[in-house]
């Protein structure tokens, strides 16, 4: 059954759609990531213009998040005070991204943008989480627990330091809205929450405890992405709620179902798939990039 | 005397003066995209009006139909490799590109038409982009405009369907257009000659208006004249799908 999509002027198929949204929701449901860096590039692949793909996907993530951070909410796992610091800088970031990516597609180079972001920072993420779960399963193996340190590192030294009490921290405003920002960025510019790089930094940087990470991560994403789907919608005029409203429903279903398979697995053989996964989108971006397409030339939406 | 002489020198200079007129109709002057919207297909009826009868040693008659979309201002990119990864280098403007175009005739196109008419009217696909007066006429756009008309034709945007018309006693004739499902609105066009020994003798048009229609039309409206309330509307969306979501597996959970 094929379905006209009203902004993309595309006509897909529409279960096509729903099992596309099914697929990665089961991901995002299982590793506990949005989803966003896998859906941007699989609608890439079937046809749905990237200026489209992008800001569509930032709607689709207000509501997957909206979703888990509910759950976060009732075991009161969301540093409220954190979500709004890293949210300031998000926003601004936003704010860049958008204004990045539009000038970009006016010269004809954001696509080369968006699979640049995505190969560096797949391959970054990919790379850094496989080793980590390859250790963290040699170390299992072995008896005795080793002790983790406390860092104290330079992030210490920064001025305006605030004290946030759900994480038990108190440091700097500044890397906090720093890594937000960063976050804001990609967010716009690839059509993702960010949740891939906001976790590692949360717990490595900032030295978040663990269990208050991925909720204040979607706290803060909800609004971020809230934030650029308004502004590719009024500005680009690129968001398509329909193709946003069915990959929505495949999502959230994929999502419950992904979250029962993820507690049967074990956490570092999670990491370690996650990674694979990773490491495969990041490889075929990569060869989009380095071997000669097929077609060299392509036409570009509009004009000027 | 003299009169006979006149009329039997009028019938024989009569299909010389090829009163031939086409008379068209289509099956529908509007396509409707709807959400369910997945391609159509379009009719051409046609009849040849003739003012006298046939001479015998006539050329046979020859149909060729252009429907064609709107013509959008289109910038091409053509990829290059530098540093080491291909990337989008050179940029080509091109003024008037159609978004759909299809040709249809009752046989192989330069066997039936000559090429300055094919050139001239836009008959064919090595025609369907025009170059435009300020243009620069060199080859590196000529590929860049080949280059619209492979992609299209890949897409399948573009055709061209030698034969496919068919012709009954010189007179009648029909022809099915398929429209894709990748369709963009705008003012379509259909255009109809009919040709004899190589030249076009008579020709009309017909307008074709593709509109998008009920929650297309509305949601494609408020996007673009609304925008904020669009993504509000959007947003609103995705809030409550969260929402529920998130609810019914608690539900399902007990």
């Amino acid at each position: 059954m094929q379905i006209y999509l009203p902004i993309a002027e595309v006509s897909v198929n529409i279960f096509l759609l729903l099992g596309l949204g099914g697929m990665v929701g089961v991901l995002s449901g299982m590793f506990g990531v949005g989803g966003g860096f896998l859906m941007t590039p699989l609608l890439f692949m079937i046809g749905i213009p990237p200026a489209v793909a992008v800001a569509t996907e930032a709607n689709q993530i207000v509501a997957s998040s909206f979703s888990g951070v509910l759950a976060h909410f009732k075991r009161k796992t969301v540093d409220i005070k954190m979500g709004f610091i890293l949210l300031i800088g998000g926003l601004i970031g936003a704010t860049v991204g958008v204004w990045i990516f539009k000038y970009l597609k006016s010269i004809g180079q954001v696509e080369l943008l968006v699979t640049l972001s995505y190969v560096v920072f797949l391959g970054m993420i990919g790379s850094l989480m496989f080793v980590e779960s390859l250790n963290a399963i040699r170390k299992s193996k072995k008896p005795g627990v080793v002790p983790r340190k406390k860092k104290h590192n330079w992030i210490h030294g920064l001025p305006f330091k605030m004290r946030f009490r759900t994480s038990g921290l108190y440091i700097s405003v500044i890397p906090p809205i720093l890594v937000g920002l960063v976050v804001g960025i990609l967010a716009a510019i690839m059509g993702v929450g960010g949740g891939f790089i906001m976790v590692p930094a949360m717990i490595y940087l900032l030295g978040m405890p663990t269990k208050v990470v991925v909720g204040t991560s979607l706290f803060q994403i909800i609004f971020v992405t809230a934030y650029t789907t308004l502004s590719h919608a009024t500005q680009n005029f690129t968001v398509d709620a329909v193709l946003a409203l069915l990959l929505l429903i495949g999502g959230v279903i994929g999502a419950q179902i992904g979250a029962r398979i993820g507690v049967k697995l074990k956490a570092e053989q999670l990491r370690i798939l996650l990674a694979i996964m990773v490491l495969a989108m990041c490889g075929k971006l990569a060869a989009d990039l380095l071997l000669m397409p097929s077609e060299l030339f392509s036409i570009g939406t509009g004009g000027h | 005397m003299i009169r006979k002489l006149s009329l039997a020198l009028a019938l024989v200079a009569a299909p010389l003066a090829a009163e031939e007129t086409v008379v068209v109709d289509l099956s529908q002057n509007r396509v409707a995209i709807t959400a369910n919207y997945s391609g159509s297909e379009i009719f051409v009826f046609g009849a040849v009006k003739r003012d006298t009868p046939l001479a015998e040693d006539i050329a046979p008659l020859d149909v060729a139909i252009v429907v064609e979309g709107p013509l959008e201002h289109t910038t091409v990119r053509k990829k290059d490799k530098a540093l080491g990864i291909w990337i989008n280098t050179e940029s080509v403007e091109i003024d008037a590109a159609p978004s759909f175009f299809t040709v249809a005739t009752t046989g192989p196109l330069d066997e039936i038409l000559n090429v300055e008419d094919q050139h001239k009217y836009a008959i064919g696909l090595d025609h369907a982009i025009r170059p435009q007066e300020h243009d620069e006429p060199n080859a590196d756009v000529a590929s860049f405009a080949e280059a619209i008309t492979r992609i299209r034709v890949d897409e399948g945007l573009y055709s061209e369907r030698e034969g496919i018309i068919s012709l009954t006693s010189e007179t009648l004739f029909n022809a099915s257009i398929q429209l894709p499902a990748n369709l963009v609105e705008g003012d379509y066009t259909a255009r109809i000659y009919l040709i004899r020994d190589r030249n076009i003798v008579s020709d009309s048009s017909v307008a074709i208006a593709v509109r998008k229609e009920g929650l297309e039309r509305w949601l494609y409206n408020l996007a673009h004249e609304q925008a904020l309330i669009y993504g509000l509307l959007s947003l609103l969306v995705a809030l409550v799908a969260g929402y529920g979501a998130s609810e019914i597996f608690r539900l399902l959970k007990r």
